[in-house]
């Protein structure tokens, strides 16, 4: 028995979620799957500061606890499954997951991003024995150590700034002469005494027995290389959209972001992307509910069309 | 969270888990690890899966810091398999449920 639905969106973080709250206010059918548990890339991050109307900031979990209990209150329902492919029969999408299968009249992509590694030997053998993608979750474990974090943007300084509550000194590895993330986290960095910024920097390799011991490090501006000493590495170049089930079926940008119109609709009929995954959404929480918003009310007009 | 799940420190660590006659699973968390609380359903799921075959315990990293520094642990959430009081296998991050599932069935 394949159930069928009105909209399914594919992922519960800030997008999808905005978008559930919406389609249940439009008395939608909705069904939300997730292969983990609501929330996805933010979860990550000690503290949200950035997003309106918490003025003192709020942890991720109580946010996304939030706007779950939002979209499930207009009646959207949401089933830890994964989507494992996607394909459009008799003017409806199918969708076949773990634990079953789906059909929708209307679909919305709200994947988001998985955080992006290295690629260097020995990163995962040292994963969870120095190397890290999570300061919030790893930080308490480098009390009085010095650690490097590996990136330039909000996220990198987010977490640089974080693990000066444990680490004694923090050493940010930026491939560029100048920081990319925003400027208040760019003032707190420069003028945080525990931390130093090498700049135009890479990490070329890896070393370590049983935990982490020291990075070798590129200054590319001088071809220097030069030994760091360090037990944490906290990765933090970026994320990769996640787009294994709609492989061959959207168009891509660059970046392997889902491309969408100024409707949040992709190049299929019926089928929609908001937040990591599209190619519209400037990786914040506000953006991901907005385009998340955004991509409801085009489905709905959609919808009401067909 | 379930019943069948039992809440080891570094005191009991040696009664809970290494004396155990069944294989134990461990997962090492912390109530500010996100990725911590993404998994804890599926840790419920397999404590309930597998009553009897499996004992499921967990270690707050927070309250208890001799048994995750004996085992090394520098990263949340990190999975001990346990059998016959020997660590066979250590899972670090958020998993896929058939990685898990997989690694669970080779001890049972």
């Amino acid at each position: 028995m394949i159930e069928r639905h009105d909209v399914i969106i594919v992922g519960a973080g800030p997008a999808g979620l905005a978008a559930g709250i919406y389609a249940g206010r439009a008395r939608f059918k909705t069904l939300i799957l997730e292969k983990g548990v609501p929330g996805g890339q933010i979860l990550l991050t000690d503290w949200v500061e950035n997003y309106p109307g918490f003025p003192d900031g709020i942890a991720p979990f109580d946010l996304i606890d939030g706007f779950r209990k939002q979209a499930e209150r207009f009646g959207a329902r949401i089933e830890a499954d994964e989507v494992l492919a996607l394909e459009r029969r008799d003017g409806l999408w199918h969708l076949t997951a773990g634990r079953g299968e789906y059909a929708a009249r209307a679909v919305l992509i709200a994947t988001g991003s998985v955080y992006r590694k290295l690629g260097l030997a020995d990163e995962a053998r040292l994963t969870g024995k120095g190397v890290s993608f999570c300061a919030t979750c790893d930080g308490a474990f480098f009390t009085g150590k010095d650690v490097a974090v590996v990136g330039g943007g909000d996220n990198a300084l987010t977490e640089a700034l974080f693990l000066t509550k444990f680490a004694s000194k923090v050493f940010i590895i930026h491939r560029r002469n100048r920081l990319r993330g925003e400027k208040i986290l760019q003032e707190r960095i420069l003028a945080h005494e525990k931390i130093r910024v090498l700049w135009d920097c890479v990490v070329e390799a890896i070393r370590g027995g049983d935990c982490l011991e020291s990075l070798t490090v590129l200054n590319l501006k001088e071809n220097r290389r030069f030994p760091l000493p360090v037990g944490g590495l906290f990765v933090s170049i970026g994320t990769d959209p996640v787009t294994g089930f709609v492989k061959g079926l959207v168009e891509f940008n660059e970046w392997g972001q889902v491309k969408v119109d100024t409707s949040m609709a992709t190049s299929q009929p019926g089928l929609f992307a908001a937040g990591d995954v599209s190619d519209a959404c400037p990786k914040q929480v506000a953006t991901a509910v907005g385009t998340g918003v955004h991509a409801a009310l085009s489905i709905e007009d959609y919808l009401e069309r067909l | 969270m379930s019943d069948e799940i039992i809440h080891s420190s570094d005191a009991a660590f040696e009664n809970d888990v290494l004396k155990s006659e069944l294989p134990v699973l461990v997962d090492f968390w912390a109530t500010w690890c996100g990725p911590c609380r993404m998994i804890a359903p599926l840790i419920d799921e397999l404590a309930l899966t597998y009553k009897g075959r499996l004992r499921v315990v967990k270690v707050n990293v927070d309250e208890n810091r001799e048994v995750p520094a004996r085992y090394g642990i520098m990263g949340i959430p990190t999975l001990l398999l346990f059998k016959g009081g020997e660590m066979m296998e250590s899972i670090v991050g958020v998993v896929p449920r058939n990685r898990l599932v997989d690694a669970v069935s080779k001890y049972l």
